[in-house]
């Protein structure tokens, strides 16, 4: 098999006596796409925010593309990276949010150009030219110099996804990003990520309460409860056949309130 | 006669020279002060223990001692250790790390108060610590503590009379120095008085014009929400 893109070896996260994430073992490949499902408190945001160094993790390693991400060599030994390192190994990975995180005081141009200038120390022509090709392809060509606050909420997260894009990540991650949307807003942003998945090289990690575009997208599907990956599968398998009888029990109270 | 114009005209060109001092004080105090704020602040919100330890402990030293007691400290205390300073630079200092730990709290506020998801996008796009708070954190800020921060200007600009006890010839100095020479105070204090109460509207008006300013540039430029 090939190395894989992502890579948590035994990662244990915990909050005090909060158990969040329980000894997860996860490989991702290359250029798969997978769907984080399960339902609140599971953790299933929590491997997001780990894979992204929002959170410190209590044990075990996460490696990104063969190269350990929350630990680093120091003399033949693994020891926990510290902030120099996380800088380095850091920009293989790119995070959309729930909330959108835009800068406010900056326009979508400017958003998304911020990083490329001051992290991979791109020309401002340079930037600029990124800025409104990724801006063309999340379909906000003419909107460049609008600020966040005048835009919609699906608008936004568009202006987030290309933000996010501009460095150029290996792995991307979307965070329940159509959760804040108004419900006729949500298409245009998985429409988005849809583009992305055949058009781009990408590995994609989504926590996501869309099960129809997790069933269409995804190559694989986990699904978490408690802390640990419950079952995971096809698409196909996870929503028309599961094993488990928690996994039937999320989707049938999803798929009744959705 | 209670109040004398001719020589209220007599005294006014001195004044006015003293005035300068005045604003001079002023000015650099608060520059002083709005720098060194910024940097306890930051250094306050420090990960490191001992840096943040430290800055709160400086702050809150700063603030629980009278400001009269640091400017003679300063003055005639320093000089002990080899450090002289002209009385200016001195009174200077003084209000400038006086106001300085004042304007940190409001700092504080204000950088406390950008949401964790600016920080956490920041991460997320690997922007250094330098310019995350350059770029992304500082511009929004500041614009919301601006008013707090134009308060301490004027507190500040205020308190310049205090510089007289280390014989700045500031306003007050200046009008005490007239009152003795000509035993009338009233004409001289009273015009000082008036120059503060008519300084304090003008910063006053000046820092409302600035916070609008601010507001339209840096953290919501895009106009309605």
């Amino acid at each position: 098999m090939t190395t894989p893109m992502v890579k948590f070896d035994n990662v244990t996260k915990s909050y005090g006596a909060l158990t969040v994430l329980d000894s997860l073992d996860l490989e991702i490949a290359p250029n798969e796409k997978v769907a984080i499902i399960g339902p609140s408190g599971s953790g299933k945001t929590t491997v997001l925010r780990m894979l992204m160094t929002l959170e410190r993790i209590n044990d075990g390693v996460i490696y990104v593309d063969g190269e350990p991400l929350t630990h680093m060599q120091k003399n033949g030994s693994l020891v926990p990276a510290d902030e120099r390192y996380l800088r380095r190994v850091r920009g293989n990975i790119g995070m959309v949010f729930q909330h959108f995180n835009l800068f406010p005081h900056m326009s979508a141009m400017k958003n998304c150009m911020e990083a490329p200038i001051h992290v991979l120390g791109l020309s401002k022509k340079e930037a600029t030219e990124r800025a409104a090709e990724l801006l063309d392809m999340v379909g906000l060509g003419d909107k460049k110099d609008q600020y966040p606050s005048q835009l919609s909420g699906g608008q936004q997260q568009r202006v987030a996804i290309a933000r996010a894009l501009a460095m150029r990540p290996k792995v991307m991650l979307f965070d329940e990003v159509t959760s804040a949307l108004d419900p006729e807003l949500v298409g245009e942003v998985l429409n988005v990520i849809r583009r992305l998945g055949t058009e781009h090289n990408l590995t994609m990690l989504m926590v996501t309460h869309q099960m129809g575009f997790a069933k269409e997208f995804a190559d694989r599907v986990c699904f978490f409860y408690g802390g640990k990956i419950a079952e995971q599968g096809k698409p196909d398998k996870i929503f028309s056949n599961p094993e488990e009888e928690r996994t039937r029990q999320f989707l049938s109270a999803v798929l009744e309130a959705g | 006669m209670f109040w004398d114009w001719n020589y209220v005209w007599e005294i006014t060109p001195t004044l006015l020279r003293a005035s300068v001092v005045t604003i001079q004080a002023t000015l650099l105090g608060f520059l002083l002060a709005a720098v060194l704020g910024l940097v306890l602040a930051i250094l306050r919100m420090s990960k490191t223990g001992w840096i943040s330890v430290t800055a709160a402990g400086f702050v809150e030293f700063i603030r629980s001692t009278p400001v009269l007691i640091q400017i003679f400290f300063i003055f005639f205390v320093f000089p002990e250790f080899g450090i002289v300073l002209p009385a200016m630079a001195a009174g200077v200092i003084a209000l400038g790390l006086h106001y300085g730990s004042y304007c940190s709290e409001v700092y504080r506020a204000g950088l406390e108060n950008v949401p964790k998801g600016q920080w956490e996008a920041s991460t997320a796009l690997n922007l250094s610590p330098y310019i995350t708070f350059r770029d992304i954190i500082i511009p929004q800020a500041i614009p919301p503590v601006v008013p707090a921060l134009g308060n301490y200007l004027v507190a500040l600009f205020k308190e310049t009379p205090l510089l007289s006890a280390i014989a700045v010839l500031e306003l007050m100095q200046t009008a005490k120095i007239l009152g003795s020479q000509s035993f009338r105070y009233v004409e001289p204090i009273t015009l000082v008085g008036g120059f503060f109460l008519v300084m304090s509207l003008v910063a006053a008006a000046f820092i409302r014009q600035l916070e609008a300013y601010l507001n339209r540039t840096l953290r919501n430029p895009g106009g309605a929400r």
